[in-house]
C-alpha cells in the first residue's frame, strides 16, 4: 500500500482527511502513483500536474525520505521504504504568496 | 415572502449574503473554498438553486464548483478548459507574439434557459461552454480564431474575457468583452463573433478606427433592451444603441471617467451607475470620497451618491466584476471593495450602508433576487 500525504487544501478538495493508503498496480514511480490518486479521488485532476501536459505545477514539490524528486523523472522508480509503505510520497505546497 | 441572496467571490474565499425583501439584516455564510481566490460566482437565471463558482489558486490552479441548493452545498464539477486546435500566439505586453496559455476562469454566465448551460469567460480569453452542469467544457473557438486574436494583448490584469451577456430577445445574439482586445458579438449562437469597437477611442491607439485594442473594463444591459449597451472602458464611459455598432461616449460631468464596474438599474432603462476611481495608476476614488455617480438619462447627465459611503480616507478599489443589482421594487444596488466591504442601497442608490465591513479583498459581487 502505497501512503501519500497532500496539501491541506487538496484534502480539503477531496473531502478527506489524513493521509491516503492507495493500491498501486505494476511499478512504483510519481507518475503512476499520481494516476492512482487522481483515480480515486477525480476532482484532484488539473491541481497537481496539468491537464494536457502533465507538467508538476510549479507551486508543487515532491518528496520522500527526506529527499527532494520534484526533478526527477516522473518515471523513476519511487524509494523502498515508499513502494513498502513505510515512507509516504508527500505533495508539498510551496511557502509562498499571501 | 421575497428575498435577496448576494454572492460574493473574494481573494481568500466565498461568502453568501441573504435577507428578506427589506434588505435590513443579512445573515453572512463562509467563507466557502477559506483560501482560495473565487473571481466570480453566479446563479442560474432558470433555477435559482443552481450556483456556479470559479475557485483558483496559483498552487492548484482552477476548479469549477456547482451547488444545487442556493450556495449551501458544493460540489467540485470539471476543470479542463483546453482551447480547441493549436491555440497559436497572441500579442504579449512587449508586442512580442505570447502563446495562448490557459490561467484561470474571470467569469461565469449561466443559461438564461437552462440550468445545466453555463459559460466561461478564461484568461487568456476565450470563451468556453458547458451543456452539462459543469462537469464538460468546450471552447466557443469561433471567438478566439476570429481573424484579430493574434494582435489581441493583454490589460495589466491579464488578458481576461470580463464580460458575457445574453440577450433575451435573441438567444442567438450574445455579447463579450476582453481586456484589452475589446467588445465583440456573435449573431448565430457563438460561431462567429465580430468586434465591436467603432466609437471607442482610447488616446494609447494610435488608429481612431483600430478594430482591436481597446481596454474595455465592464459591459452592461438591461434586460428589457437589449440593444443598449454601456461600457466603463479603461478611461471613459460609453453607450450604444444599436448593439455596439457605435459607441458613443456619455461620461458627461463625472469628475473622473475612468473606473471598472458599470451596471443598469433593473426597472429603468436609462438608470445607469459607475464607480469613478481616479486614475489608471491610481485605482482609489478621488480626494478618498468613495461615490456612486448614477445617470437617469442614459449617461452625460450624473449624479454624486454618498449618503452613507465614507467621504474621507477612503483609498479602496471597485473591481470590474464587483457591482450588480436586485430587482426588487425599489431596485437595490450592491457593490464590494478591495477593502472588504459588501455596501447595499435599497433605494435605488439614496442610500447606502455595509452588509459587512471586513471581507478579504472583494473580486466579484452577484446578486439573485428570489421569489
Amino acid at each position: 500500500m502505497i501512503r501519500v500525504v497532500m496539501p491541506a487544501h487538496l484534502r480539503t478538495l477531496a473531502s478527506f482527511h489524513g493521509e491516503v493508503e492507495l493500491e498501486v498496480p505494476g511499478a512504483v514511480t510519481v507518475r503512476t502513483v499520481l494516476d492512482a490518486l487522481e483515480e480515486r479521488f477525480p476532482m484532484l485532476r488539473g491541481t497537481i500536474r496539468e491537464h494536457v501536459t502533465q507538467e508538476r505545477r510549479p507551486f508543487l514539490r515532491f518528496f520522500a525520505c527526506g529527499e527532494d524528486l520534484s526533478h526527477d523523472s516522473v518515471d523513476a522508480p519511487l524509494p523502498d521504504a515508499v513502494v513498502k509503505g513505510a515512507e509516504p510520497l508527500l505533495i508539498i505546497g510551496a511557502i509562498a504568496g499571501g | 415572502m421575497s428575498g435577496v441572496r448576494v454572492l460574493v467571490g473574494t481573494r481568500k474565499g466565498a461568502f453568501v449574503l441573504t435577507s428578506d425583501g427589506k434588505r435590513e439584516k443579512w445573515d453572512i455564510s463562509g467563507p466557502h473554498f477559506a483560501g482560495w481566490e473565487i473571481y466570480h460566482m453566479k446563479g442560474s437565471p432558470a433555477d435559482p438553486n443552481r450556483v456556479y463558482a470559479s475557485q483558483c489558486s496559483g498552487w492548484f490552479g482552477q476548479m469549477i464548483q456547482r451547488s444545487n441548493d442556493g450556495g449551501k452545498t458544493w460540489a467540485p464539477m470539471g476543470n479542463k478548459f483546453t482551447y480547441d486546435g493549436v491555440p497559436g500566439t497572441h500579442q504579449w505586453y512587449d508586442g512580442k507574439p505570447h502563446p495562448w496559455e490557459f490561467k484561470r476562469v474571470w467569469h461565469l454566465e449561466p443559461s438564461l434557459t437552462d440550468p445545466d448551460t453555463v459559460h466561461a469567460g478564461i484568461e487568456d480569453a476565450a470563451l468556453f461552454r458547458s451543456t452539462d452542469g459543469g462537469q464538460n467544457w468546450e471552447e466557443r473557438s469561433g471567438l478566439r480564431k476570429h481573424g484579430s486574436g493574434p494582435r489581441w494583448q493583454p490589460g495589466a490584469g491579464g488578458m481576461c474575457l470580463h464580460s458575457i451577456i445574453q440577450d433575451p430577445k435573441n438567444p442567438e445574439r450574445m455579447f463579450i468583452a476582453i481586456s484589452a482586445a475589446g467588445a465583440f458579438r456573435t449573431d448565430d449562437g457563438g460561431e462567429n463573433w465580430q468586434p465591436i469597437n467603432k466609437g471607442l477611442k482610447s488616446l494609447y491607439i494610435p488608429d481612431p478606427e483600430a478594430e482591436v485594442g481597446h481596454c474595455v473594463h465592464h459591459i452592461a444591459m438591461h434586460q428589457a433592451r437589449p440593444g443598449v449597451l454601456f461600457m466603463q472602458k479603461h478611461w471613459d464611459v460609453m453607450r450604444s444603441d444599436n448593439g455596439g455598432d457605435l459607441w458613443q461616449e456619455v461620461s458627461g460631468n463625472l469628475p473622473t471617467d475612468f473606473g471598472f464596474v458599470i451596471d443598469v438599474h433593473a426597472h429603468d432603462p436609462e438608470t445607469v451607475y459607475v464607480v469613478p476611481i481616479k486614475s489608471d495608476s491610481e485605482h482609489y476614488p478621488l480626494d478618498g470620497k468613495l461615490q456612486v455617480y448614477r445617470s437617469k438619462t442614459g449617461g452625460n447627465d450624473w449624479e454624486a451618491l454618498t449618503n452613507g459611503l465614507p467621504q474621507s480616507d477612503c483609498y479602496v478599489n471597485v473591481l470590474r466584476d464587483a457591482m450588480a443589482v436586485d430587482s426588487l421594487d425599489s431596485c437595490g444596488v450592491y457593490f464590494g471593495t478591495t477593502g472588504g466591504q459588501v455596501y447595499a442601497s435599497a433605494d435605488a442608490g439614496d442610500n447606502w450602508k455595509p452588509i459587512v465591513r471586513d471581507l478579504p479583498a472583494v473580486l466579484s459581487v452577484e446578486v439573485q433576487t428570489l421569489a
